[in-house]
């Protein structure tokens, strides 16, 4: 790599790189707030950020399956509720290890996702936006029907998680920071599984699947894999979300939870994984900014996602093409 | 045991004719546009809140059903030519953020011009009271009435998709959209009249429900998913899928909500029996859902997968 030229084009090239280097910038701002919030005494903005923090890890493993695999999932929300959920049931029979936690999250994921994903991929378009929001729905009313873990009004936690019989999570600032390294872990994670063999046949599959599967690639077996991973991540995020609030409810998993993480994917540029983070600061930045303002701020906030649609030449999704931050329309 | 079974075989009915007006406009606005519409819920919601403004000011229950129709046709005809429209070219992806954007709207729309607490519409005169069934079995005569316009609806539908003009047009255009309008047929003002006619029938099974239901916000979310969960099972496209599916989902639901705890009994004991049935009810339609769309991917009547 010696060689100068006057107008070097590398960057264009290569748009992965420049992505990368924008997520080392928002990880080196993620990693300074803590200290800022305490200088200006507010701990309240650690929590804030913590959640924003959990949020980005779903919408990073949502942007998985939505921007390589092109599939709209919407009822993610329901892996939140297995990553919740599993802190919640594990911890109510003494086991606090988030390890074990994590594990169990990922498993009951794995077999949903398996499930459902196996039923739903056999559709595409309209069906499988519906078919996956129907699946999310079922897993809400799952969890309603948890009465020993107070079913519609949710549970409250007794203690966070402990790591190898150590309580440091239940400092604010510990629990922060071990959430900002599972995002950068996973990030660098995803990013690997984008840009290995796999990934490429899965954006293959996004761009043109006959071809793909004429070539000799079966497309359901690798979207089912992608499938199942987003699922297992995104209860990650449900684990450190159980932490975050000290608190479960089948909120977590309503549709309208899918919807924002879809928004937050779409917002910060769908098919880059950077963005997804970038889209999980701003949605939930925007709710905490309208939400302080007036109490009907989803009035402003479907308006401003109404409009956004409607007056971008080719919708968000092209916005962001433009931009030469997005990946391809669905 | 078998009066119970009547008795939740009928209330199954009438849920699923209703179901059936929110669906059929559903279907056809998928099937046809290709457009998904989360939105169409929020048209039952608002029905509910209309008769309910309307049965007050006038103070009659059917003043208020006749005010409700010409102002359901301007909400949708408004909701058509400001959103849906500009969303016809654009992907699916797009058109869930929008329509998103249009439920989170409209709920709070709805909670600003009405609040928050719950409204309700007077049961018409002429409707209420039970009539003896079978036996010492009772059924409001209002329930009874749903059924019948639920189904007098159906009939006309079947008339007018099946023996009309638009009808031929509307089944068309949910086989081929582009060879439709390649043979000369104004695409654009069919699908106003499709959408229109859907948010009507959605409007009009609000209405219906609104003496008794309480009418809120939550009204339309719920049931939404169960309207997908009609249209995914029935087929997207076909308003006879619409009605089948319309029924199975909600006798399923009401029946198998009521008699599947007591099944489970006879072969659980009756502790786990209340646990697991509690569980299990109200997730039985998404489990025949998938069961459906194990062995059909497009649905019982679909055409295209």
């Amino acid at each position: 790599m010696a060689e100068t030229t006057l107008t070097d084009t590398r960057p264009a090239r290569r748009p992965m790189a420049g992505r990368v280097r924008a997520a080392m910038i928002l990880f080196a701002i993620f990693a300074a707030l803590p200290p800022v919030a305490a200088a200006i005494d507010d701990p309240f903005l650690v929590l804030i950020g913590t959640r924003i923090l959990a949020y980005a890890i779903a919408a990073l493993a949502l942007d998985l399956i939505l921007g390589y695999g092109a599939m709209v999932s919407f009822g993610h929300a329901a892996y939140l509720g297995f990553g919740t959920y599993a802190v919640a049931v594990l911890s109510s029979y003494g086991i606090n290890d988030i390890f074990l936690q994590v594990a169990a999250a990922m498993i009951v994921s794995a077999l949903f996702a398996l499930v459902t994903g196996a039923i739903s991929l056999r559709t595409t378009g309209v069906y499988f936006i519906m078919i996956t929001l129907a699946f999310g729905q079922m897993a809400y009313f799952f969890f309603v029907s948890l009465s020993a873990y107070g079913g519609d009004d949710g549970y409250g936690l007794r203690q966070r998680s402990t790591v190898l019989g150590s309580d440091m999570l239940e400092n604010d600032f510990t629990l922060y920071y071990a959430t900002l390294v599972v995002l950068i872990g996973l990030f660098w994670l995803c990013h690997r599984i984008v840009g290995s063999r796999f990934g490429r046949v899965l954006t293959g599959i996004r761009e043109n699947r006959v071809r793909m599967e004429a070539i000799g690639y079966a497309p359901f077996r690798y979207q089912l894999t992608a499938f199942v991973i987003s699922g297992c991540l995104t209860s990650v995020a449900g684990v450190f979300l159980a932490n975050q609030a000290e608190f479960v409810s089948p909120a977590f998993v309503s549709w309208h939870r899918s919807g924002e993480l879809i928004v937050m994917v779409v917002l910060g540029g769908i098919g880059t994984l950077t963005g997804a983070i970038g889209g999980a600061v701003a949605v939930l930045l925007l709710e905490e900014v309208l939400g302080s303002l007036t109490e009907h701020w989803k009035l402003w906030f479907g308006l401003f996602l109404v409009l956004m649609v409607l007056y971008s030449p080719h919708g968000i999704t092209g916005v962001f093409k433009k931009l030469g931050l997005g990946g391809t329309k669905q | 045991m078998t009066n119970l079974f009547v008795l939740q075989l009928l209330n199954g009915v009438q849920l699923g004719v209703l179901l059936f007006l929110i669906a059929a406009g559903l279907t056809l606005v998928f099937g046809i546009m290709d457009v998904v519409n989360l939105a169409h819920g929020v048209l039952y919601m608002v029905g509910a809140y209309l008769i309910a403004t309307f049965a007050a000011l006038t103070g009659s229950f059917w003043w208020g059903l006749l005010l409700m129709f010409p102002a359901a046709i301007v909400v949708g005809l408004v909701l058509e030519v400001l959103v849906i429209r500009r969303l016809y070219a654009r992907s699916h992806l797009d058109q869930v953020l929008a329509t998103f954007g249009l439920v989170m709207i409209a709920n709070e729309a709805v909670k600003i011009i009405w609040g928050v607490s719950p409204l309700s519409v007077p049961m018409p005169e002429l409707l209420s009271g039970s009539v003896p069934l079978m036996g010492p079995l009772q059924y409001p005569v209002y329930r009874i009435a749903i059924i019948a316009a639920g189904l007098a609806v159906a009939l006309g539908l079947y008339v007018v998709v099946n023996h009309t003009r638009i009808g031929m047009l509307l089944r068309a255009g949910a086989t081929n959209r582009t060879m439709v309008s390649a043979l000369g047929i104004d695409i654009g003002k069919l699908f106003a009249i499709v959408f229109t006619m859907g948010g009507v029938l959605a409007c009009f099974a609000g209405a219906l429900v609104a003496p008794i239901l309480s009418v809120d916000t939550g009204m339309g979310e719920s049931v939404l998913i169960l309207t997908f969960v009609v249209v995914v099972i029935g087929g997207i496209g076909s308003v006879k899928g619409a009605f089948f599916g319309a029924i199975l989902v909600a006798v399923v639901d009401t029946v198998g909500g009521v008699f599947g705890p007591i099944w489970l009994r006879s072969v659980l004991d009756p502790s786990a029996a209340g646990q697991v049935g509690r569980m299990l009810a109200p997730m039985l339609v998404y489990i025949l859902m998938a069961v459906i769309l194990f062995a059909k991917p497009a649905g019982l009547f679909g055409g295209r997968g």
